[in-house]
């Protein structure tokens, strides 16, 4: 079940292109992290699934069909792109409010998802007064008024502090749980490797790669086997491929026991033999180091 | 349609600013007709030769520039805020939501102009009364007139609606309308000749105030009106082909 579908998308602005020829497919029923450095085309992207941008060439499709021709988008697909892209002198409720008439959704539902998100007893406060955590609670509570199978996400833990970081993982993995599609864009890995499934990285418009959270670490990564000992030069003539690093000796064409079992020998005495799991993060800006719009 | 002009209806009563421009209509429309009205009473009496209509209407000036204002912001205000793009991704459809927005905002400003034009006329002539000079609206093209006030004043309405589609930046916009109801006529005052104020008939304000004269001054009342709303309909109809096409 393919949720949403990007066919050789691209949107350029002038002379910069923002996303060039982009295709990937969100699966259904699963949390999708969209990564890639700031600038890389995640917004513009989410845009153009949204029929917010057009593009500039390729297509995307929701469910099948373009978004424009939903009859009641909202019910389908809930999105959150700007928490603070409202306006300030409406109340909560009546924010919701207007968005849920707009999509013939029952008015009592705007109780329902105020209450959901923890802001029940601020309903009827100007969303002008809100704070960032505040504002990106009544954001999802917006995307959520439809009870969408679908929900778009666009760098949702920006800004937010542990308490409400914690909050979001934990509604992004409760709603995948309730057999909801979660696409979620994020320019930090770490935060991906908390939530998503399924990873779809993209820099400087491209795609880099679309894959599982584990073949993406396996694949881009490799770990290696720290040793160190009293006699390191002596090891390392019995290691070809090991590089020195300060004190130890870093290893990725033998495995700890090899290493071990050639070690004792020859009688050299080791302090320490460690697998190194390669982390996300590092495979990350592995992969990304090409394309980072503006590398510091 | 009815979804989405419930939806507008929502997002239009929830602002302030909507009731300040309408009070501001409503309030000045009041304020300088029966002004007006005192002043003429006092410098000529119950006799002079005025136009009680007219006086009791000299504030629609000033309440078409309040519902141009009102009209630029319930679209550019989106604009400003980046709502837009929760209205749109709701609504994707989008001449589906220029025109809920339009036939919502056009109730209302019809509502409420004509209201404000009614009390400004009623209020004045009250003033008149204690000369024995009112003006009744059974009289002849009277009630047209008052009638009228409102009419222009919900044009001015929706100049300001599809100035600010157009524009989608608020101060732009109303600059623009501004131009458009007030300067442009005293622009074309320069014109001399018979055919420059034939031009001058033509002329936004010129042409839409017709409507509110017992006496008309340049084109016939509803002629006019009529050129008044194709003013209108130039600047709407390249914003909606525009709003099609641009990015939100």
């Amino acid at each position: 079940m393919t949720a949403i579908r990007a066919t050789n998308l691209t949107k350029r602005y002038g002379r910069t292109t923002a996303v060039a020829g982009l295709s990937f497919d969100v699966k259904a029923g699963q949390v999708t992290g969209f990564l890639g450095p700031n600038g890389a085309g995640k917004s513009t992207s989410m845009r153009m699934i949204l029929g917010l941008d057009r593009p500039t060439s390729g297509t995307v499709t929701v469910d099948g069909r373009p978004y424009s021709k939903l009859e009641h988008p909202l019910r389908k697909i809930g999105a959150l792109l700007d928490a603070r892209a409202v306006h300030g002198g409406r109340s909560a409720r009546n924010h919701l409010l207007a968005i849920a008439q707009s999509n013939a959704i029952p008015s009592s539902r705007v109780k329902e998802v105020l209450e959901m998100v923890g802001l029940g007893e601020v309903a009827g406060r100007r969303i002008g007064g809100f704070s960032l955590g505040m504002s990106q609670r009544l954001g999802i509570a917006a995307a959520l008024l439809g009870d969408p199978e679908i929900l778009l996400f666009d760098e949702p833990v920006n800004g937010l502090d542990p308490d409400g970081i914690l909050w979001i993982r934990t509604l992004m993995r409760g709603l995948a749980a309730e057999g909801r599609t979660v696409f979620v864009s994020s320019h930090l890995m770490s935060e991906m490797a908390q939530t998503a499934d399924h990873l779809i990285v993209i820099g400087r418009g491209a795609l880099i790669a679309d894959t599982s959270v584990a073949e993406f670490i396996g694949r881009s990564s490799q770990g290696y086997v720290r040793v160190r000992s009293p006699h390191l030069t002596e090891v390392a003539s019995l290691l070809p491929d090991a590089e020195l690093h300060h004190d130890h000796l870093r290893v990725t064409s033998r495995s700890p026991l090899e290493i071990g079992v050639l070690t004792a020998e020859r009688g050299l005495a080791l302090e320490e033999l460690t697998f190194v799991q390669p982390t996300l993060e590092a495979a990350y800006m592995e992969l990304t180091k090409d394309s980072l719009e503006y590398s510091s | 349609m009815i979804d989405v002009m419930r939806s507008e209806w929502t997002k239009m009563r929830s602002v302030r600013s909507t009731v300040w421009t309408l009070g501001a209509a409503g309030g000045l429309m009041l304020v300088v007709g029966v002004l007006g009205s005192l002043a003429v009473v006092s410098m000529q009496g119950g006799s002079g030769s005025y136009d009680q209509v007219s006086v009791s209407l000299a504030g629609l000036p000033f309440g078409a520039l309040a519902l141009a204002t009102l009209g630029v912001i319930v679209i550019s205000g989106e604009y400003r805020t980046g709502a837009i793009r929760v209205t749109l991704a709701a609504v994707p459809d989008r001449l589906r939501f220029l025109a809920a927005k339009t036939v919502v905002f056009t109730v209302v400003a019809l509502v409420v102009g004509t209201a404000a034009s009614f009390a400004a006329f009623l209020a004045g002539q009250a003033v008149f009364a204690g000369e024995g000079a009112a003006a009744s609206l059974a009289d002849p093209e009277v009630l047209r007139a008052v009638f009228g006030g409102g009419l222009y004043l919900t044009a001015s309405g929706l100049l300001g609606l599809a100035c600010g589609a157009l524009i989608r930046h608020t101060p732009g916009a109303i600059v623009t309308v501004i131009a458009l109801i007030m300067v442009l006529p005293v622009l074309a005052a320069v014109l001399t000749g018979e055919t420059g104020r034939r031009i001058q008939e033509y002329v936004t304000s010129n042409a839409g105030s017709q409507i509110t004269k017992v006496h008309p001054t340049g084109l016939a009342p509803w002629t006019g009106l009529a050129v008044y709303l194709l003013w209108v309909a130039v600047p709407f109809v390249v914003a909606a082909v525009l709003l099609r096409r641009r990015d939100a």
